[in-house]
């Protein structure tokens, strides 16, 4: 492997640059042309125009992507997160054409997209799944939840990252929900199955991160709680997950690696859980077959370069450490500032950035693609930084990210920075009190 | 049944020459529907869509410009990728020289002829029209033509056959003005 293909945006693609040169791989960065002047496309040692804004006609291309690999010499393709990230297609046409796909097997890609399959995969390992199943007609499904009992959640088997999802109080609001939930699935995920699970009312939201290698290692790298959610998108995550016991810490760790090796999961990936807050049972929710968003916590808390690590398996590496070796130190806790209009319902909040001041502290770490000058495209996520703090213990984690957010000093869009220092302070997150519905409760 | 891209040329080549609106055949694991849209047009456009389960699968369009002609008909067909969006407008079109930009309006391999042998569509001297075919950009084996976009005498050829080219980068300039 010498010249890697990120057809990626943002902070992660600026993360991936970054990781190449740590490990002396050439790289090119595919941008859409409101991207060609973004920071990853200046720091790649090359960069090529994939088409215009919309990520219909340039991240989400995957025969685009592949031609631009191809025709620019590189040898493999790190997709990121989001847009084509977790395409089966993409990863199979990569793989076609002679090229390495920096992410799990084909095989693992597809099922893991197939919720629905994932959740009957994690089972048959022996990994708790909720009670619950596919619902195939409405009267399927109030016979379902009429024996697992209620509130239920309505999920599409094509969905997953928090989509596509619906709760259901009764029986009444089932029946109304469920035509509405297949019509949806099938415009959105081309596929309109649905299953039916039983809702965690007090639930946090935990992860753990895998990695497996070509060798027949398969390792856990510790855990994350993002329960700190808003509209099922992750506000504020943590490694470790705080008030979880030692036991159920160790047990969630092991069900991911049994989950991992019966699929045969290479590459890095997490497995998401539902942990219940009152009795501390957890069940399987999915598998994400590509580098999170919130990785930096598990970087800072375990003191390995999760990109990196990536990129060397995918090169035939072995991990080159053992579950023994992995340690853990201190606490780490990310927010991510996105231009968001709180006024405005959380409206994303484009524009161009006059000023963009990030904060600078022992502890503390930014991963940005912005700067002053640079634009907020109105195509994509708003995500404009993520501040990861480490401190000895939560609470000085928490502090340093508080006070760095002080700091903060952005201007032409609206930011979200207001809520991430109020959810901050706020009691309830200080004494790791928080479900994944706290946020959006105390919004009200 | 395989057809290769030359064989594709080739049906394209007839039918253009045929009074045909449309045409549509299908036998086992085949199926080849063609139709030329706004055939009054001094330029028939004309598209073709080749439907193969066997292992040479070869889909061809040959149609100039065809985003711009027919938009919503293309959107409707949801089994291939979305049309090449037209591409960005130089940053100066018209520059003092009074020279026009005909950009890529995707990122692929660009081919300056119909086929290896095959004469180059245009030489500098060229005159085109809005609806000549320039050249050829494959995506994965998806070959689409593209449209001059302009009126005018092709001064300068600025991508080397098989050359990757990017969204937006120049193929052309040509000196804009009627043709006669």
């Amino acid at each position: 492997m010498k010249r890697v293909f990120i057809p990626n945006r943002g902070e992660i693609a600026v993360r991936i640059v970054r990781a190449c040169r740590e490990l002396d791989l050439e790289c090119v960065v595919g941008a859409s042309e409101p991207d060609l002047d973004g920071l990853a496309a200046r720091q790649a040692d090359r960069v090529v125009c994939l088409g215009p804004g919309p990520a219909d006609a340039s991240y989400l291309r995957d025969d685009i992507v592949v031609q631009a690999a191809l025709g620019t010499g590189c040898d493999a393709i790190h997709p990121g997160y989001g847009f084509l990230s977790e395409s089966p297609q993409l990863a199979a046409r990569a793989r076609e054409h002679g090229l390495v796909f920096v992410g799990p097997p084909t095989e693992a890609i597809s099922l893991a997209g197939d919720k629905l399959a994932a959740r009957e995969e994690a089972r048959g390992a022996g990994v708790p799944v909720l009670p619950g199943g596919e619902a195939r007609s409405a009267e399927q499904a109030r016979e379902l939840a009429d024996r697992i009992g209620y509130p239920v959640l309505v999920k599409a088997a094509g969905g997953g990252g928090g989509r596509g999802i619906k709760r259901a109080a009764d029986g009444q609001e089932l029946e109304a929900v469920i035509g509405l939930a297949r019509g949806e699935a099938a415009a959105a995920f081309a596929d309109d199955r649905v299953y039916v699970e039983r809702l965690i009312e007090s639930a946090r939201h935990v992860e753990v991160q895998i990695a497996a290698d070509d060798h027949d290692t398969v390792i856990d790298l510790g855990e994350r709680d993002c329960s700190v959610q808003r509209r099922f998108q992750k506000v504020i995550e943590e490694a470790p997950a705080p008030a979880l016991s030692e036991a159920t810490r160790g047990r969630l760790r092991e069900a991911a690696v049994a989950f991992a090796r019966a699929i045969g999961y290479r590459n890095l990936g997490t497995a998401e859980f539902v942990v219940d807050a009152d009795s501390g049972e957890f069940f399987f929710l999915e598998v994400n077959c590509r580098i999170q968003v919130e990785h930096p916590v598990t970087e800072a808390v375990t003191g390995r370069d999760l990109v990196g690590l990536q990129l060397r398996i995918a090169a035939g590496e072995r991990l080159g450490f053992a579950q023994e070796d992995v340690a853990f130190a201190g606490h780490a806790v990310e927010c991510r500032l996105n231009a968001e209009d709180i006024a405005r319902g959380f409206m994303p909040s484009p524009g161009t950035l006059s000023l963009f001041a990030m904060p600078g502290r022992p502890g503390l770490r930014v991963d940005t693609h912005c700067f002053a000058g640079a634009a907020v495209p109105p195509y994509y996520d708003s995500l404009l930084a993520k501040l990861i703090a480490h401190g000895d213990d939560r609470v000085q984690a928490i502090d340093l990210l508080l006070d760095a957010l002080e700091d903060v000093d952005v201007e032409g869009v609206q930011t979200n920075r207001a809520l991430l220092q109020s959810v901050l302070g706020l009691p309830d997150f200080r004494a790791a009190a928080v479900t994944t519905d706290w946020l959006e409760r105390t919004l009200q | 049944m395989g057809l290769s891209h030359e064989d594709v040329r080739e049906i394209l080549r007839i039918i253009d020459e045929t009074p045909l609106e449309e045409l549509r055949i299908e036998t086992d694991g085949f199926s080849l529907h063609v139709r030329k849209v706004g055939a009054a047009e001094p330029e028939p456009e004309s598209e073709l869509e080749v439907e193969s389960e066997s292992e040479s699968e070869a889909e061809v369009e040959s149609a100039p410009s065809a985003e711009a002609a027919a938009p919503s008909e293309r959107a409707a067909r949801a089994d291939r990728p979305p049309p090449a969006p037209p591409a960005r407008p130089a940053e100066d079109p018209e520059a003092d020289d009074g020279l026009v930009t005909i950009p890529s309006p995707m990122l692929g391999t660009f081919y300056r002829a119909e086929s290896p042998g095959s004469l180059p569509f245009v030489e500098v001297g060229a005159r085109v029209g809005p609806e000549t075919t320039v050249g050829i950009i494959e995506v994965m084996k998806m070959m689409n033509s593209v449209a001059a976009g302009v009126s005018g005498t092709v001064v300068e050829v600025c991508c080397q056959n098989a050359a990757l080219v990017e969204y937006g980068e120049a193929l052309f300039r040509v000196r804009a003005g009627e043709v006669q």
